[in-house]
């Protein structure tokens, strides 16, 4: 081979690499954990990727080099994700249930003109009308 | 940073679709026509799964070789905090092979598998990693542009439709924001330096200029293939589109430091709004993709070196009842 410009790649014993070998084997590079990355205390934690490690210490060793080294980083969780059970995406209309359950949104619920009916036929002032027309001449 | 991916498309079309339900087919095209991500478990086509593999996979083994040209140069990198950052970037890149790695996992191919077919020759890397950096000037003009052809890439490929490589590259392109800038910072400080710092830039850009304008591939040749995997959103430009956009960015940034693009032809048409340029030699790139590059060899055999001396550490730690899983997301 010719020389390498890297004087520590000169030094080295490289291999013949002809032979067509596999020379990783399954699992060489352990098991998957999903990593859940926490920015600041009080915020969540919010899945940011996977990790392979030997055991949970190792991944959040790992965990820490893949996404704790640039950006703020609070805490972090790992989690196998043999361990982790999910939803089914062909199963999201079980998630469908929302549209004819309008009774549990705020926004489904208003009675104010009902409330300025009633006080103009029983002569109540309404509390918020000077607020309201001193916005309207601003 | 790596992110270029050559598609060699055959005209076979129809085989990308053979065999495939029709109705789960729309329903899939349907969702990535309403900009809709598709996720690992979901139903896909097997070419669209066979595709994203390979791109990934190749993805990834550019930035864990393209850590190599580098970081022969953090032993004699000029001065402490040069030193620091060079290995900030190369340690970047290795975090960056591991993000794709897991997100071409999610489509069911392992890393070991992945791995061996880097070592053995199977799988392809980016070709500009193949050439050497022969002076520190060299480490300079990758990291501004080999990394700024990457951005280019990896930012519009993030708008394509697998989750798990789109939220993937979106870390990445955050991250390279800095390899640019230090590329960049390290190039002025040569460009605006002695003599002999101007002509070890200038030369480090002639050597580079070459392996830059085969980044982003050979021209795509229309197929309905391409049409395809455009609508799919696999593939999200062309090749001349990108390369289009590198040089729309860059060669004016080139210009303002007096340096010269070793190309005569070079300059931008403003009728047709398009750069002129000579073609690159695409027989070169062909060769040396091929495995017959200036340092092709070194670094595969540099890579099995890695994975043969780490091999104990490896098994040493392993536990019986170990069971790979593929990862979510």
């Amino acid at each position: 081979m010719k020389k390498s410009i890297d004087p520590r790649i000169n030094r080295l014993d490289l291999p013949e690499n002809k032979d067509g070998k596999e020379i990783l084997h399954a699992l060489e590079e352990w098991e998957t954990y999903e990593v859940f990355h926490q920015k600041k205390r009080g915020d969540q934690h919010i899945h940011t990727g996977i990790v392979h490690a030997a055991n949970p210490e190792l991944a959040l060793i790992m965990a820490k080099e893949a996404f704790g080294r640039r950006r703020q980083t609070a805490n972090l969780w790992v989690v196998r994700s043999k361990d982790v059970t999910a939803s089914l995406y062909e199963d999201a209309d079980i998630f469908l249930t929302t549209p004819e359950k309008t009774y549990r949104e705020a926004s489904d619920y208003y009675c104010m003109d009902r409330i300025r009916k009633y006080q103009q036929e029983h002569g109540i002032k309404d509390r918020k009308e000077d607020r309201r027309k001193k916005k309207e001449s601003d | 940073m790596y992110g270029n991916t050559y598609i060699e498309l055959s005209d076979k079309a129809k085989s990308l679709l053979e065999g495939e339900d029709p109705q789960k087919l729309a329903e899939f095209e349907a969702r990535i026509a309403a900009g809709e991500k598709i996720e690992p478990k979901d139903w896909m086509p097997k070419a669209y799964r066979k595709q994203l593999i390979r791109m990934i996979e190749q993805h990834a083994h550019s930035e864990i070789v393209g850590a190599l040209p580098e970081g022969t140069w953090i032993t004699r990198a000029p001065g402490f905090r040069r030193k620091l950052a060079l290995m900030a970037k190369v340690q970047d890149e290795v975090g960056h092979a591991q993000l794709l790695y897991s997100a071409a996992e999610t489509l069911g191919k392992t890393r070991e598998n992945m791995l061996n077919d880097l070592i053995n020759g199977k799988s392809k890397y980016s070709n500009v990693f193949n050439y050497p950096a022969l002076t520190w000037a060299d480490t300079a003009i990758i990291s501004w542009l080999i990394d700024a052809g990457a951005i280019i890439n990896q930012v519009t490929n993030s708008k394509g439709s697998y989750g798990p490589y789109c939220r993937a590259l979106e870390r990445i392109c955050s991250e390279e924001s800095f390899h640019l800038k230090y590329g960049h910072d390290n190039v002025v400080f040569l460009a605006t330096g002695t003599p002999q710092q101007r002509e070890m830039v200038q030369e480090a850009l002639n050597r580079w200029w070459q392996p830059i304008m085969h980044f982003h591939g050979p021209p795509d040749k229309i197929s309905d293939h391409t049409e395809i995997l455009m609508r799919w959103k696999v593939k999200m430009a062309t090749n001349d589109d990108m390369r289009e956009r590198f040089l729309d960015e860059y060669v004016p940034k080139i210009w303002d430091l007096g340096l010269t693009i070793p190309d005569q032809k070079l300059k931008k048409n403003e009728k047709t709004g398009k750069w002129e340029y000579t073609e690159p030699d695409w027989e070169e790139f062909k060769r040396v993709i091929n495995g017959d590059g200036p340092c092709n060899k070194e670094r595969l055999q540099v890579r099995r070196w890695a994975v043969e001396r780490g091999a104990w550490v490896r098994r040493a730690l392993i536990k019986a009842d170990s069971k790979y899983t593929v990862p979510l997301a």
